[in-house]
């Protein structure tokens, strides 16, 4: 009876960007008198961060602070159309349209500021700190609520923008399933370590180590944020949870967290994430999405470090301990590989 | 967290990878910004739809099919009626238009689910009346007593069972139980050179199946919608829908009113993963709504949540592997099976995107696969986190494991060395762009001690690619194997419709209309494949088929 020590593991790639198109995100944008600028959007917020991740790409394209910034969803009678907050789409879809309404209404604010410093609105820049100057001449400047107040009060502008982002459909060859699915691909590597009990066939995940590649971190507190958890629910898909334990049977299928079983705070292996950024180069400044994809190479990787411990493929999830018992039976006890 | 070996960071972001591709010079991109929400969310203030008050709140329970498969008799709800605080009982006669598929928003697949079923019921959990009563514990009471004469159906559970001659039928509208893809076959194909001749030449040929179980999102808060009438012939509709409008064109379809007519209010939802797109509770909520004149509430407890809410779908795989004693994988054959359930929901759509995906991260010459989107007599699948793609990944890459321990190659050696490159031709055909799954394998190896080869620590995702890679097969093999007759070009379509908005939802609905049954069983492979004249638009947001 002993503890079996083992790592495995795994690759993959993600498709960002609801697969073959079709799904328009709307967004607008208005200045306020003080100002400041509400983002009005249909988008949901699930916990992933829409809500922040769209005021700051909000922000860096007007040229405002983040705090000049605030994003008002949903709701359908003053957000613009959009499909919805799944698919990995959010970031990337939604991104791109409050983009393009970003630089809409970044142009009028300049041309308010413009018609105030009686200069042309081409020469003009943004700081990033509620400044508008003259490029190359800081002195001459206005401040973005001068000249958005300017333009509301006194030269009768609208400083306002309208975004939308659509791919088209792509079409899907029945006979050959040649088709356009995605706009780009997230990636991903995991190694993780495992212990196998070959007594009670108990798997207890020890450590996991990661690289996750991003496209580029827009929030890199956000993304830390779905990583650590997307990879805790790998590990909980891997050897945890079912709807179905004894699938294709419906029986004992659990009603509650007391039979709906998912790891505890206890249960959590260190997590050592390395993040890369390769910039998509149609996504919001290179973006992708790492909600969906963190998850995914935990799964195999568990199984495959089982096998590395004790010898035993699970090729059925979730691993469970019957499962790892039933595979040491077979092999005639645990049989370590150790290739890694 | 602590105890690791290794020291190392819990994160770490290796800004040195693809440096000359980024700008990091911006204003708030990049920063790590604290979110906007964050504060109401720990301090418990942020308005989530349970926390809408309304005066005079009623409260929506299903009557439940205890069966996975039934045809109903005969539905008692005279004592129901007469229990107290039951304000009304809905049934399948008063939803205006009940009969719906969710990607019928997309154009995609045939209306198969009834809001409130009526006459038969093809999963345990199914809802067959709706008691709409004062208070939550009021509606549980008359749920217990409304009287159902059920008289149990055959039924199937797993998916080769299911398509097997003399199954069970789940929808009679697909007699095989398998979605029919494009009008024409029963399966979507995937058909990338051949693999058939290169299974013959590779040194070894593997194989594997894989299941991927059905799991639950689990979000804290459970799905539901609050509706509540509000002036001028309009409805509020308070929801934790992960799609305002999905969720607000679902309604409409269902309910036969115009969108204008409805107000949809969320955004701050407590977990989706995937779980809150189906659209299950704004039409009962808004349809009780305007059967009562009163705000009613329409939401799940945690038991149905569980098995009564659509899971991830569980999936079969099997993979075949060519593979030369060098490791490089020259063909993979794919046989994948998605459990839908009862319905289709989304899982017709899910089978595309992982057919998309295949044959993984790698740049393979030979590929094919056939993928079946299966009814069975379970709770409907739906969308999770990774849809379409978390077990497909599981199964390739448990598969290259087996690959690895094979040809005795280390799993991260073998990865990289098979994997896509910028400029790589993949099996849907088109080149690969923008790839980094070399680098990620790299920096894991390096974090984790395992030593690869100089040539496995000087591969790039951005060298080596193309040129050869990025040529299309001399020649594919096609089939017609799962043909089918019967079912209108597409499926989807209706020639000479006028483009309508997405949501514009007072649209009618494409309807295509199944005729007839499947086809004889498939005809032999031709050799050639048949020239191609323009591929068929599988969808169509706009309503009609395009050429």
């Amino acid at each position: 009876m002993a503890l079996h020590r083992g790592r495995g593991f795994a690759a993959i790639n993600y498709p960002i960007g609801m697969n073959l198109g079709g799904d328009p995100s709307q967004a607008l944008i208005h200045s306020n008198p003080d100002g400041k600028f509400t983002v009005a959007l249909s988008a949901i917020d699930l916990g992933q961060g829409m809500k922040s991740v769209t005021r700051q790409i909000a922000a860096e394209t007007l040229g405002v602070p983040v705090t000049d910034v605030y994003v008002d969803t949903a709701d359908s009678d003053t957000g613009p159309h959009d499909m919805g907050s799944f698919a990995s789409r959010g970031t990337h879809r939604m991104g791109n349209a409050v983009i393009m309404a970003a630089k809409e209404a970044r142009a009028v604010m300049l041309e308010a500021a413009a018609e105030e410093l009686e200069v042309d609105a081409t020469d003009l820049v943004t700081d990033g700190r509620g400044n508008i100057h003259v490029r190359g001449a800081p002195g001459r400047s206005i401040t973005t609520m001068a000249a958005a107040q300017a333009a509301q009060f006194k030269q009768g502008r609208t400083i306002a923008g309208r975004g939308i982002f659509l791919i088209p459909l792509s079409e899907v060859d029945p006979d050959t399933g040649e088709m356009t699915p995605v706009s780009t691909f997230a990636h991903a590597a995991m190694l993780v370590e495992v212990e196998v009990d070959d007594e009670t066939g108990e798997v207890t995940v020890t450590d996991m180590k990661s690289a996750y590649e991003v496209g580029r971190a827009l929030n890199p507190r956000l993304v830390e944020q779905q990583l650590r958890g997307g990879a805790w629910m790998g590990m909980s898909h891997a050897a945890w949870e079912t709807t179905e334990p004894y699938y294709p049977a419906r029986d004992h299928g659990p009603v509650d967290f007391n039979t709906y079983l998912m790891p505890g705070p206890g249960d959590l292996a260190p997590h050592h994430i390395s993040v890369l950024e390769r910039p998509a180069e149609d996504g919001p400044y290179g973006g992708k999405g790492p909600g969906e994809m963190c998850a995914n190479p935990v799964l195999p990787a568990v199984v495959n470090a089982v096998y590395d411990a004790v010898g035993v493929r699970i090729d059925e999830l979730p691993v469970t301990p019957e499962k790892v018992l039933r595979g040491l039976r077979a092999l005639g006890g645990a049989k370590p590989r150790r290739r890694l | 967290m602590s105890g690791t070996l290794t020291d190392q960071p819990m994160i770490d972001f290796r800004k040195e990878f693809f440096a000359d591709e980024r700008d990091d010079n911006l204003n708030e991109v990049g920063k790590p910004t604290r979110r906007q929400d964050i504060t109401g969310h720990v301090t418990g203030r942020s308005p989530f739809y349970d926390d809408h008050l309304f005066e005079g709140l009623l409260h929506i329970r299903c009557v439940r099919s205890p069966h996975h498969a039934a045809r109903v008799r005969r539905i008692d709800l005279s004592a129901a009626e007469r229990m107290p605080g039951v304000v009304r009982i809905l049934t399948g006669k008063d939803v205006p238009r009940n009969l719906n598929t969710l990607l019928s928003l997309l154009d995609f697949g045939i209306d198969d689910e009834p809001v409130i079923s009526t006459d038969r019921v093809r999963y345990r959990g199914e809802p067959v009346a709706a008691i709409i009563a004062t208070s939550e514990a009021r509606a549980r009471d008359a749920v217990a007593k409304v009287v159902v004469d059920w008289e149990p159906l055959p039924h199937v559970l797993d998916v080769e069972e299911a398509i097997k001659p003399g199954a069970p039928v789940v929808l009679d509208i697909y007699p095989s139980n398998k979605f029919i893809y494009h009008g024409k076959y029963d399966h979507q194909k995937l058909r990338y050179g051949d693999v058939e001749a290169a299974f013959r030449q590779a040194d070894h040929v593997i194989e594997g199946r894989y299941q991927m179980s059905p799991i639950e999102q689990a979000p804290i808060e459970t799905c539901g919608a609050i509706a509540t009438p509000e002036q001028n012939g309009r409805y509020a509709c308070y929801s934790a829908t992960q799609a305002l409008f999905f969720s607000l064109a679902v309604s409409s379809k269902v309910l036969e009113m115009p969108s204008s007519r409805l107000h949809f209010i969320g955004g701050t939802v407590g977990g989706g993963f995937g779980g809150k797109v189906d659209s299950i509770h704004e039409p009962l909520a808004i349809l009780g709504a305007m059967l009562t004149g009163r705000p009613c509430k329409c939401m799940w407890d945690r038991e149905e949540e569980m098995q009564v809410g659509a899971p991830r779908g569980a999936e079969r795989w099997y993979i075949k592997d060519g593979v030369m004693r060098d490791g490089r994988i020259i063909a993979r054959s794919f046989t994948g099976y998605f459990d839908s359930g009862a319905y289709t929901r989304l899982s017709s759509y899910a089978i595309i995107k992982g057919v998309g995906h295949l044959p993984g991260p790698y740049t393979i010459p030979n590929v094919s696969a056939n993928v079946y989107c299966v009814y069975t007599n379970r709770t409907p699948a739906t969308a999770m986190r990774g849809f379409g793609i978390t077990g497909v990944d599981f199964a390739i890459e448990a598969h290259m494991d087996k690959v690895a321990d094979t040809v005795g190659l280390n799993p991260i050696e073998l990865r990289i060395l098979n994997a896509y490159r910028d400029g790589d031709m993949k099996a849907h055909r088109r080149l690969a762009k923008n790839c980094a799954l070399i680098e990620c394998c790299q920096v894991v190896a390096e974090k984790a001690g395992v030593k690869l080869s100089p040539a496995m620590l000087a591969a790039s995702s951005r060298k080596d690619g193309g040129g050869e890679r990025a040529r299309l097969p001399i020649s594919t093999v096609t089939d017609e194997h799962g043909l089918v007759r019967g079912f209108q070009g597409g499926s989807y379509g209706r020639k000479g419709a006028k483009p309508a908005p997405l949501s514009g939802i007072s649209q009618t609905m494409p309807l295509a209309t199944p005729t007839a049954s499947q086809s004889p069983p498939p005809a032999a492979a031709p050799q050639q494949p048949p020239p191609r004249v323009g591929s068929m638009r599988f969808s169509s947001i706009s309503g009609f088929r395009r050429r």
